[in-house]
């Protein structure tokens, strides 16, 4: 494997150590898998390697986990209680926080590749016993990672004394039913015990102590599970050393919205930056007709937005963090300078109000209520009070209105839907303002919903 | 509309051996039902009830959180057009009143002769091929007003047949239990539920 370094202004460019098999054909399948090098981690772990040296490998790969949060992964595995058994790795497919496309991308692209490393993220944590979440409405993704897994078990792979070892680990595959709060890992338990998916409260609920039937259970994202081939392969130091110090290896970032060529790019962690991605002709190519950036999304629908003083920004968590925002799950949506802003945000409030669970009153009535003002300004009857009132009501949400968020609620949602309040609304109060006045957006901006105007139904 | 076949009660009790519980089979069960019936009867629920050890009050209870499952018969192709943040900046809107158009219904209802639902709905995880629209939930990419007509015309007359089974059928391939299971994490699994 070669690693290429950058030197500063410079594209960064390395390995597809997680993409690697999207081109090729037959990638998906066991054999196209394992003639690109397939399963050699996982026979590599069980015949010369410990649990503890697969844990420690991960460990020294400080890979951090892909799906929102960024926790380490190998610190996560460390809060199971030593000994207390049965134990679970959980797989979040759960794929639906807005603009993220990846995880899809792997689970139907490289089943194998996740399912390798579910064996070593299970062998690791001495689980014997692993399910695969995935989202309801990808059903591509769910055939093939049930002939994935089919094709593993005839051949050893996944099952009993797998690979003539004394590992035996069972899959179960199953799949949701359209909620997107099933991503909150609680939330995605209580859905895999047959519930209505609602988050538990943490504590006592934290997964790795009171999970999956109320035993130690660890849920992983699947593109940080997608990693654990490479990582077990080459050893964590050599994925370490891909990315930067503070967001080690690569990392798989979907850009979508207003830019020449949208896509999905693997990409070394922690120093490309959003200008090199929106930019660059390896990557994006620019803003549609040679526009400007007037805000984008550097980490999903729940993430503070970013504006064009952010763009020479590396794509590095402290960084970002620091700046008020997230990279969350690797979602960055850009929006040009025609962006009508209050639908942007409008539509990104709906989408908390429509898929709020119900459980916390400030999350059910808080975006409910929101989306209703929006909408109004939309259609014309806004209120010249209405900007303050959003605010008032973001902060029953989430007293402050800062980042990270301060809750009020059992899980993160409701918080979520005061983000685009607080970023649109703050930097682009005069095109509120306009739409108030007039019912309609300013000369230059684009609007996307006419003529028909707002669909009423939340 | 029927309780479950007896060879989907085969299945179904496939499924429900490959979880340490017998409850967290209820999700699978209802897709199970809804593949066999195109929406998720009543008799279905309570025979899932039944399977499960549970109320259909709570089978009820548990699948009407979410969104897929249906209770009354829909149309032959369920429609869903995204229009969240990423489709919503590049023309979803425009698509979405367009395929109300074509359709002559409006986003949340069905064809008179009941061949499509049309749903406005969240992301669909396809944000870089925007719009993106799913037909029973396979994919159509970057989809423009001409090529949805063309796909409603090729709906209509059995072209995608293949590729698209009716409402109700995801996967088309199951996951099988076999000898290879160890069955070791299921069978350990003992310990009374706390809360």
């Amino acid at each position: 494997m070669s690693f290429v370094y950058s030197a500063p202004g410079q594209v960064p460019t390395g390995p597809q150590l997680i993409t690697g098999r999207f081109d090729i054909a037959d990638g998906h399948t066991f054999e196209g898998y394992v003639r690109t090098g397939g399963y050699v981690a996982l026979r590599k772990a069980l015949a010369s390697m410990t649990p503890q040296q697969v844990h420690d490998e991960v460990k020294t790969a400080e890979i951090q986990g892909r799906g929102g949060a960024g926790f380490l992964a190998a610190t996560k595995w460390g809060f199971l209680p030593a000994e207390v058994h049965p134990r679970y790795l959980v797989v979040n497919g759960d794929e639906s926080e807005p603009g993220t496309y990846k995880d899809r991308l792997l689970m139907e692209l490289d089943p194998h590749q996740l399912i390798e490393g579910i064996l070593l993220a299970s062998y690791a944590i001495n689980a014997a016993q692993a399910f695969l979440y995935v989202r309801g409405e990808m059903a591509l993704a769910q055939e093939r990672l049930a002939k994935a897994l089919n094709d593993a078990y005839a051949n050893n792979i996944v099952g009993r004394n797998i690979c003539g070892s004394q590992f035996s680990l069972d899959i179960t595959l199953t799949w949701g039913a359209g909620a997107y709060i099933v991503g909150e890992e609680t939330a995605l338990i209580e859905s895999l015990e047959g519930q209505r998916g609602m988050p538990r409260l943490k504590p006592p609920y934290f997964p790795a102590v009171k999970g999956l039937y109320m035993q130690p259970t660890i849920v992983n994202n699947v593109e940080t599970l997608a990693n654990l081939p490479a990582i077990v392969n080459s050893g964590g130091n050599a994925f370490k050393v891909l990315g930067a110090p503070t967001s080690t290896g690569m990392r798989m970032f979907s850009v979508s919205g207003h830019v020449n060529r949208p896509g999905v790019f693997e990409v070394p962690n922690g120093v490309t930056t959003f200008r090199m991605l929106f930019e660059a002709p390896e990557y994006c190519g620019g803003v549609r007709n040679g526009g400007t950036v007037k805000a984008f999304i550097p980490g999903g629908a729940s993430a503070m937005w970013f504006f064009d003083e952010h763009l020479d920004m590396a794509l590095d968590k402290p960084t970002v963090d620091k700046a008020g925002s997230m990279l969350g799950s690797g979602a960055i949506v850009v929006m040009d300078q025609t962006t009508d802003m209050v639908a942007a945000c409008w539509r990104i409030v709906r989408f908390f109000a429509r898929e709020s669970c119900g459980k916390c009153t400030p999350c059910r009535e808080g975006t409910t209520w929101l989306e209703q003002v929006l909408r109004r300004i939309l259609d014309g009857q806004g209120r010249s009070e209405d900007i303050e009132l959003l605010f008032e009501i973001s902060e029953s949400i989430s007293p402050g209105i800062a980042w990270p968020p301060i809750q009020t609620t059992i899980c993160p949602l409701g918080p979520s839907a005061v983000s685009p309040i607080a970023s649109a609304v703050r930097r682009f109060r005069p095109e509120f303002e306009h739409y108030i006045a007039h019912g309609r957006p300013a000369d230059g901006i684009e609007d996307v919903l006419q003529p028909e105007g707002v669909i009423a139904n939340v | 509309m029927s309780r479950l076949s007896d060879a989907n009660v085969a299945i179904a009790k496939e499924i429900i051996a490959r979880f340490p519980r017998a409850r967290s089979a209820m999700i699978p069960l209802l897709h199970l039902a809804q593949e066999q019936d195109g929406h998720v009867s009543n008799e279905a629920m309570v025979h899932i009830g039944e399977l499960l050890g549970v109320t259909s009050a709570d089978v009820y209870g548990t699948a009407s959180f979410y969104e897929m499952f249906k209770f009354e018969p829909i149309g032959k192709y369920c429609i869903n057009i995204c229009t969240n943040i990423s489709c919503h900046l590049v023309g979803s809107w425009n698509l979405l009143h367009h395929a109300e158009a074509t359709l002559g219904i409006k986003a949340g209802s069905t064809t008179t002769d009941g061949m499509f639902t049309l749903e406005d709905v969240e992301c669909i995880a396809a944000c870089t091929e925007a719009p993106a629209i799913q037909v029973n939930y396979r994919y159509r990419y970057k989809v423009t007003p001409a090529n949805f007509d063309q796909l409603i015309d090729d709906l209509r007359s059995g072209q995608v047949d293949d590729e698209i089974p009716p409402f109700g059928k995801l996967s088309r391939i199951r996951q099988r239990t076999t000898d290879a299971w160890s069955n070791k994490g299921i069978q350990s699994q003992g310990t009374v539920d706390e809360r």
